[in-house]
């Protein structure tokens, strides 16, 4: 722990380590990867929703010249039914294997069924087109409450709901139903003055990464897997790897290039066992790039959900008791993010009596995975929704209710733990002091309608395994070994940490991010972890350096260890009365070789993560379009190591937040069939619809942490849409529970259409 | 991507005998910003491209007092909203091709294209309907000329015969007193194709008090971009009210047939129409009156 609070390097904002290459194009993405003697996979899906594969003939297609290798699941080992953990969700590897390429039955469109090795891409494309299935077509379920009725088409004839530990015996699509309660609920809500229950539904989200998935394999005759590709985490992939294909860990090495994005849609793999496999049937190279429509059909977007939100308050405005049911789109395979949206859904609150009921649906849709904070938008944008307007029923300001009711150290959150210091209501309090909020909105200028929005958000954040080496060189500069995928800028907030420790610029380091085989096991660049798990193992690394360089200088001098302070970067001791100084860049090049630290760390005590937006809109009561107007949103950050990435991280879940409140959403037909599978239709918000958000970096450092760092990546991403539904729903004068508030469902609820 | 042939046509003769030679296998290339992606996304099948880009006629923006504007059919957007005489004379047509895709396709993508394309939703048709514009063809028996208002019959579908293609598009010198305007409704600000578009001409009379004449057309509501006949002659001689314009929007809601689809719902886009035709009426009549 360092004892000087005037940091030299924290909270400075120094050029990325990564920017030079990536604005000059220089850095090697994972469709940058070529060899001489490649072959070009392709994956032929399923064009139905729910269908049983009768039989796959693969007679006409492996005729194609072009044709290398063919593949179907019947060339997957067979992987039994084992729960593992994967980032930020938990899975089933045989449900992983069967999503990989489906065994008996395609449970959405798009679904891989087989897949092609072909020495050009063009003629892969083509020979999957000559592969012949046998379907037969079976009644598809896309509505989470559908599929929970007893007489809904079942997904799996093999699943049984878990329902609070237990299991039952009658097959159907809940896969787990899962309970939080505490105090008394009944007596709760006989105390409220004032109850408000309603019902939400938010729409299946993409991540929307514009780097598409890619892979390319190589296997080499002595049985090592090489996988180059774009990932959250390399080691992650090489767990998936090992598990599906039955190889230990040291026989596969994963390159994890640059990334183009993730937001926790990059942690499952898709192309890259197939891509594998195919490569360990020809023994040649073989590179996957996925298009767009294959993202959108085939890889996990964020669950739909209907919640319902019950919540009363007295007049006072104090919450006397709360109660939400959520029901999740699991998609085709149980594992949605319900679990973390029941923690999520209250947290922000002192609530005594409550009780959350959770819902993991299966439906046919794509598996659904991780998005940024999963399952707390869309739980929060319930919970955030019903407080709004029991605030405006008991005509009470909507920051002067959180203030009443917000949790703080020593609190019980909904799900158990005691809260440690939080800077929740720091959030809230710089809301109210922030000038956007001082200042009043017009309400009907030129006939438009506008509103002002206020929401919160939590999210827990995560620590786990992260491993770091350095490297002293005799130049003084080092290198900062590391495994974490670098998506926000976490380069620089790692280096940081580490220039902090040993006194150096953050241009003295000069981070790598390595492949598996270079580095200790790290985890997925997830759960807003990085920055906090691999900065620790990165503080950890350069304590170990600097007391090996306290060695290097106590020897130097013909001193001890303990004569030796260091201070600003710089070795200082007296020796019989002469004052001694060496700099850190002196002692590396007379340290007479190099020094190494390797530290591997699992820290706890991530600091949870609170935000607190508002937002001033305006609604087109003509043709029901929102436009933003003004954008505030305030973090506890514990601390920013680089305030502008940390800026960065907030602007960007507002932006995507935007888009889950206003236009994005799948869309599907009866078929089952996605009508929007194109960045067309699939309606993520351009520049042009973002106003400048403005961000407040709040900061109550997380006591788990040297410098008090807490994850920032995903909070941000949890107030908008109820901030944004809170301002339509003072605008018009109609509360909005369904997203996205698309301009047909704004002039549906003013009743213009 | 299927592969298949390219060839860049020198002459329309040359354009002619190539689309001639092959039938509904050939397929004019000129931006190419529908055809490309109809072909990658395998929405279309074909043998041959013929680019009509190195051919003179087609590519050139001329005026003249007989024809009023030709506008070489594989003009880029770009070409028509940076060309001063073009941005005062038709500032409707403007309009239009300013928002057709993004920056980066408007480099490319021509009005020609967008009429032979014969997507209902095309933002250009309607504005050219309104501005009573006829587009020149040319085949095998010669050129003809067909009001740009018949000129789609179906969704991708037009009036023109095999061995036909699109040569350039002639617009009429505006009346004084005149101005046009368009526009569509997007549920975001870029990048979205119209749920709903209208475009209007009006020509007032030297106080501009009254309408002399005005035209209405509508993007999205049928399977062909529609000219608004009745809301149209409705407007003819009467005087510029909030009352008569409203008239003119519900002339126009009732020619629209609107289908729901992932863009907008039947409803949504009924209701757009008046919305639209109210907006594009008085954004053709203020600019009268501001240019005064």
């Amino acid at each position: 722990m360092p004892e000087d609070k005037e940091f030299k390097v924290i909270g400075t904002r120094p050029i990325r380590h990564d920017g030079i290459d990536k604005v000059t194009g220089r850095a090697a993405y994972g469709a940058d990867i070529h060899f001489p003697d490649m072959l070009h996979g392709k994956v032929l899906r399923s064009p139905y929703a729910h269908a049983r594969i009768k039989s796959i003939d693969i007679s006409k297609a492996s005729s194609h010249p072009a044709v290398k290798c063919i593949i179907t699941s019947d060339d997957l080992p067979l992987v039994e039914d084992t729960i593992t953990e994967l980032g930020e969700t938990v899975i089933n590897l045989k449900y992983l294997s069967d999503n990989i390429l489906a065994s008996d039955k395609a449970l959405y469109k798009g679904h891989p069924v087989a897949a092609v090795a072909a020495t050009d891409p063009y003629a892969a494309e083509e020979a999957i087109n000559m592969i012949e299935v046998d379907y037969e077509i079976l009644e598809p379920v896309l509505d989470v409450r559908q599929a929970m009725e007893p007489d809904a088409p079942v997904l799996h004839e093999s699943l049984k709901t878990e329902s609070m530990g237990k299991g039952e015996d009658q097959s159907q699509n809940v896969a787990s139903h899962s309970q939080r309660k505490h105090g008394d609920l009944e007596a709760g809500f006989a105390a409220a003055d004032i109850i408000v229950e309603r019902d939400f539904s938010t729409a299946t989200i993409h991540q929307g990464y514009i780097e598409t998935h890619n892979a390319t394999a190589q296997y080499n005759e002595d049985g090592e897997l090489t996988v180059w590709c774009s990932t959250q985490g390399a080691f992650g992939v090489r767990d998936q790897l090992s598990k599906i294909l039955k190889m230990p860990v040291s026989k596969i090495k994963v390159v994890p290039m640059e990334i183009g994005g993730g937001f926790g849609g990059k942690v499952q793999v898709y192309i890259k066992p197939i891509a594998a496999l195919l490569a360990m049937k020809t023994r040649k190279p073989v590179k996957m790039t996925m298009t767009r429509t294959e993202v959108f059909e085939g890889t996990g977007p964020a669950p739909g959900s209907y919640i319902r939100v019950k919540l009363g308050a007295d007049k006072t405005g104090k919450i006397t008791a709360a109660e939400a049911h959520l029901i999740f789109e699991a998609g085709a395979y149980p594992g949605s993010a319900v679990g973390a949206g029941s923690l999520c859904i209250f947290a922000p609150y002192k609530i005594d009596n409550l009780q959350i009921d959770g819902y993991d649906v299966v439906l046919n849709k794509p598996k659904s995975s991780a998005y940024r904070a999963p399952g707390a938008p869309n739980a929060c944008f319930a919970s955030e929704c019903v407080i709004d307007e029991i605030c405006q029923k008991l005509d009470m300001d909507p920051i002067k209710f959180r203030l009443i009711n917000g949790a703080k150290e020593g609190d019980r959150r909904c799900d158990g733990p005691i809260y440690p210091k939080i800077g929740y209501l720091e959030t809230v309090e710089a809301a109210q002091q922030h000038g956007h909020y001082a200042e009043s909105i017009d309400k009907t200028p030129n006939g438009k309608l506008r509103g002002r929005g206020v929401a919160s958000g939590f999210w827990m954040n995560g620590g786990g395994r992260s491993s770091v080496t350095i490297n002293v060189n005799a130049d003084g500069r080092i290198n900062l070994i590391e495994g974490s995928t670098d998506i926000g800028g976490t380069r620089a907030s790692i280096a940081m940490q580490a220039a902090e420790v040993l006194g150096l610029s953050s241009e003295d380091i000069m981070p790598a991010v390595v492949d598996t085989d270079s580095v200790g096991y790290t985890g997925v660049t997830g759960g807003s972890r990085t920055t906090f798990a691999t900065g620790i193992a990165a503080i950890n690394a350069a304590e170990n350096i600097r007391a090996q360089m306290i060695g290097v200088v106590a020897n130097h001098w013909e001193l001890k260890p303990s004569d030796v302070k260091f201070k600003d970067g710089t070795f200082l001791a007296q020796k019989n009365g002469e004052e001694l100084q060496m700099t850190f860049k002196e002692v590396a090049a007379v340290a007479g070789g190099p020094l190494v630290g390797s530290v591997t760390a699992s820290p706890g005590g991530a600091g949870n993560g609170f935000a607190t937006h508002i937002v001033d809109l305006e609604v087109d009561s003509e043709t029901g379009k929102v436009d933003i107007l003004r954008y505030t949103a305030i973090q506890d950050v514990g601390r920013a190591i680089h305030p502008s990435y940390a800026e960065g991280q907030v602007e960007g879940g507002v932006a995507q937040g935007v888009g889950w409140a206003l236009s994005e959403g799948y869309l599907y037909n009866d078929e089952g069939h996605m009508t929007n599978a194109s960045f067309l239709d699939y309606r993520m918000p351009t520049s042009y619809d973002l106003p400048s958000i403005e961000t407040v970096l709040v900061e109550v450092p997380n006591p788990g942490h040297p410098y008090g760092v807490r994850g920032a990546g995903e909070v941000p991403l949890v107030p908008p849409l109820a901030a944004i539904a809170n301002a339509v729903s003072r605008a018009i004068g109609v509360r909005m529970t369904e997203l996205p508030m698309s301009p047909d469902r704004v002039l549906e609820a003013m009743g213009s259409i | 991507m299927q592969a298949f042939e390219y060839v860049a046509a020198k002459s329309i003769s040359e354009a002619i005998d190539l689309l001639s030679e092959r039938g509904d296998q050939a397929r004019i290339l000129s931006g190419g910003t529908d055809l490309i992606v109809q072909v990658r996304e395998k929405r279309r099948s074909l043998e041959l491209m013929v680019d009509v880009k190195q051919i003179p006629e087609v590519n050139e923006i001329s005026h003249s007092s007989a024809d009023g504007l030709v506008l070489g059919a594989s003009t880029p957007c770009y070409k028509i909203y940076n060309d001063p005489d073009i941005k005062s004379a038709y500032p409707g047509l403007i309009d239009a091709v300013s928002i057709i895709g993004g920056i980066q396709v408007q480099g490319r993508a021509s009005v020609g294209g967008n009429l032979c394309n014969a997507s209902p939703a095309a933002d250009s048709t309607p504005a050219l309907i309104v501005l009573d514009a006829t587009c020149v063809i040319a085949g095998p028996s010669g050129t003809r000329e067909v009001a740009a208002k018949d000129f789609c019959t179906a969704p991708g579908q037009t009036t023109m015969e095999n061995g036909e293609f699109l040569t350039s598009i002639k617009i009429p010198t505006p009346d004084t007193n005149s101005s046009s305007f368009y526009l569509r409704f997007i549920p975001r600000n870029e990048m979205d194709i119209a749920v709903v578009g209208a475009g209007a001409s009006v020509v007032l009379d030297e106080s501009h008090k009254s309408f002399v004449s005005a035209h209405v057309a509508l993007g999205a509501v049928a399977p062909t971009p529609l000219y608004a006949e009745e809301a149209s002659n409705l407007l003819s001689g009467q005087e510029i009210s909030d009352e008569i314009i409203n008239q003119a929007a519900e002339a126009a809601q009732a020619i629209a047939r609107p289908i729901s689809d992932m863009r907008g719902t039947a409803n949504q886009r009924k209701h757009l129409v008046g919305v639209l035709t109210r907006r594009a009426l008085n954004g053709a009549v203020n600019r009268v009156k501001e240019t005064k």
